[in-house]
């Protein structure tokens, strides 16, 4: 590829501009709202010079929505905190459920082992409102609506099957010849486990755990259905402070920022692990 | 047990042990998920109901008419329609798309790696969250999108609150948000591809445009299967980004499956009809899923041979 033309280099640089501009306008844009006020959001033209006020963050963090009508109460921080614990602890589950199965189906050729793995695997596939519809009347029998455990709980149809799949490639290219060895000098299979085989995975399960923690994060769908405001995550609860603070526009760019700041940090840090994560997840199983 | 214990029961007990253990490691992930088995039963045997959460008392086992009402409902079939346009819409734009971006970015420099881990913050975002800032940005009032589509000189474009732009704008959202994951796996695709086929044309002085149809394209081909699968069974359960942008509307313009299902749950409380929606749109899902996971498995074994 030498013999690129000045023109065609001109055209290629032009291209790419285009495409950063269309993927990252967007996020640059909302940025920019969630730090002016509304009378600056409303000016037309639209305009990239304002004085930078905090005031939406403000309303946000202290829950005191002043708006025409009086201060609304908001409870967007509740629902920032429900994203963290939902997320984390629904991982933490996933990883302590998955590693382990994920190493039974990569060393073990056992009967019913790929039905098992294709049955978690299928969960990927199927459409969600399938289960939760249903689930939702069981859960309200259950007294489950509405509680951190039934929302854990059904999260890891998200982690465990991506867990699963990835750590299980993983531990396929390690070759258990070491593992053998270890074996054979006398341990038990749990200390090969967890002294050899986990950390010899380690990247796998980093890469897995990474994208199981983005993929529960962004989930909308389970927590619409399951959980009421005092449960929700942020993607649900951004939809309800939309419906609720009506043209609050600052406020709510704001909290579009607070709720994606953590996934698209956590990307930025760890691109390395999500990119493998995610083309190993694909093609390589 | 100590070392030397399990040393010496080591020939005879060692099949049985071997046999047994993978089914105690990987028996806890699957009781969580049986769990979740159940409602799906549930959902077929609703599916074959007539029950109404509003009128409990007329609830009864109908066999198979939720689905023959389908037939002769137009609004069913505008549903299936809506799904496969925005499926096949989505699915081929961000193939076209991704390919682009992933032979722009193939040479691994420095800028162009800067770029392809750019692009990862739309699909890190939530595709809820997505259809949020889209709705920002496309309002009427003070969207900066509007201000820039009247620039060009088009008035009076309402991108999802008019029936004629509602597609269009959630297929762009869609496209933003998941181009850049075909872009990734075509990405690494490109990049993990034998070199002597391509060092060999160009010795040969073969022009770009043939070595483009006649080597690359056909080696990636498996890359591009796999990708633009996943994206097919996510896309004909689109949810996220319909819902929170215009909840299926404006009218019925987009009440795609999920959208309807829930819609037909919650709104009119007709529990049998959500769920036959549902397991119509699972039986597309379960068939195409098929196809796809021999798919993957060829491409697994591809690679582990390459490895």
């Amino acid at each position: 590829m030498e013999s690129t033309s000045f023109i065609e280099r001109i055209l290629r640089g032009a291209a790419l501009s285009l495409i950063v501009i269309f993927f990252l306008f967007p996020i640059f844009w909302i940025l920019l709202m969630s730090f002016q006020t509304n009378e600056e959001i409303l000016r037309i033209p639209p305009s990239l010079f304002f004085t930078p006020t905090l005031s939406n963050y403000a309303a946000l963090i202290t829950g005191k929505l002043a708006t025409v009508s009086g201060t609304l109460d908001i409870a967007f921080m509740k629902n920032l905190w429900n994203s963290v614990l939902l997320s984390t602890a629904s991982v933490a589950i996933a990883l302590a459920l998955g590693v382990p199965a994920a190493y039974a189906f990569a060393r073990f050729k056992f009967r019913l082992g790929e039905d098992i793995a294709f049955t978690l695997l299928s969960f990927r596939f199927a459409p969600p409102l399938l289960v939760l519809l249903p689930l939702s009347l069981y859960f309200q029998a259950l007294g489950l609506t509405d509680t951190y455990v039934g929302l854990i709980w059904v999260y890891q149809l998200i982690a465990l099957p991506l867990i699963l799949w990835i750590v299980r490639g993983y531990f396929e290219d390690i070759s258990p010849d070491i593992e053998h060895a270890y074996r054979v000098a006398g341990h038990s299979w749990g200390r090969t486990f967890l002294r050899i085989a986990i950390p010899l995975a380690r990247p796998g399960i980093a890469a897995a755990g990474l994208l199981a923690f983005i993929f529960c994060w962004n989930n909308f769908v389970f927590a619409l259905i399951l959980a009421s405001a005092d449960k929700q995550p942020v993607t649900v609860g951004a939809l309800a402070f939309v419906t609720a603070s009506g043209i609050q526009y600052g406020q709510i760019a704001a909290a579009i920022v607070l709720s994606v700041t953590p996934t698209l940090a956590l990307a930025l840090y760890a691109q390395r692990y999500l990119v493998e994560g995610l083309s190993l997840g694909a093609v390589k199983g | 047990m100590t070392a030397a214990a399990v040393k010496s029961h080591e020939a005879a007990p060692r099949r049985r042990k071997a046999n047994l253990l993978p089914y105690f490691l990987s028996l806890p992930a699957l009781l969580v998920c049986v769990g979740i088995l159940i409602p799906f039963v549930t959902a077929i045997y609703y599916s074959l109901l007539r029950f109404r959460l509003n009128l409990p008392m007329l609830k009864g086992f109908i066999w198979f008419q939720n689905y023959i009402d389908f037939l002769t409902d137009a609004t069913f079939w505008h549903t299936v329609r809506v799904s496969l346009l925005y499926t096949a819409l989505t699915v081929g734009v961000e193939l076209v798309f991704g390919l682009t971006i992933a032979l722009l970015l193939q040479k691994p420099s420095r800028v162009n790696n800067v770029i392809s881990v750019l692009l990862l913050l739309p699909l890190m975002t939530a595709p809820a969250i997505a259809a949020l800032m889209w709705k920002l940005m496309t309002n009427p009032n003070f969207g900066v999108l509007s201000y820039f589509v009247q620039l060009l000189g088009v008035s009076n474009f309402k991108w999802a609150s008019d029936p004629n732009t509602a597609l269009f704008t959630v297929v762009l959202v869609d496209v933003w948000v998941y181009t850049p994951f075909i872009m990734i796996l075509l990405l690494a695709g490109l990049r993990s591809l034998p070199q002597q086929p391509f060092e060999a044309a160009a010795l040969d002085g073969v022009p770009r445009r043939f070595v483009f149809f006649r080597i690359t394209l056909p080696m990636l081909m498996p890359y591009m299967v796999t990708a633009a699968l996943f994206r097919l069974l996510d896309s004909i359960q689109q949810f996220d980004i319909i819902y929170p942008m215009t909840q299926g509307g404006p009218g019925d313009t987009l009440l795609v499956f999920q959208v309807r299902s829930y819609l037909e749950f919650y709104q009119y409380t007709n529990v049998g009809k959500s769920a036959a929606l549902l397991i119509i749109l699972w039986a597309i899902t379960y068939a195409l899923s098929n196809v796809f996971i021999k798919q993957w498995l060829r491409l697994r074994e591809r690679a582990r041979g390459l490895a």
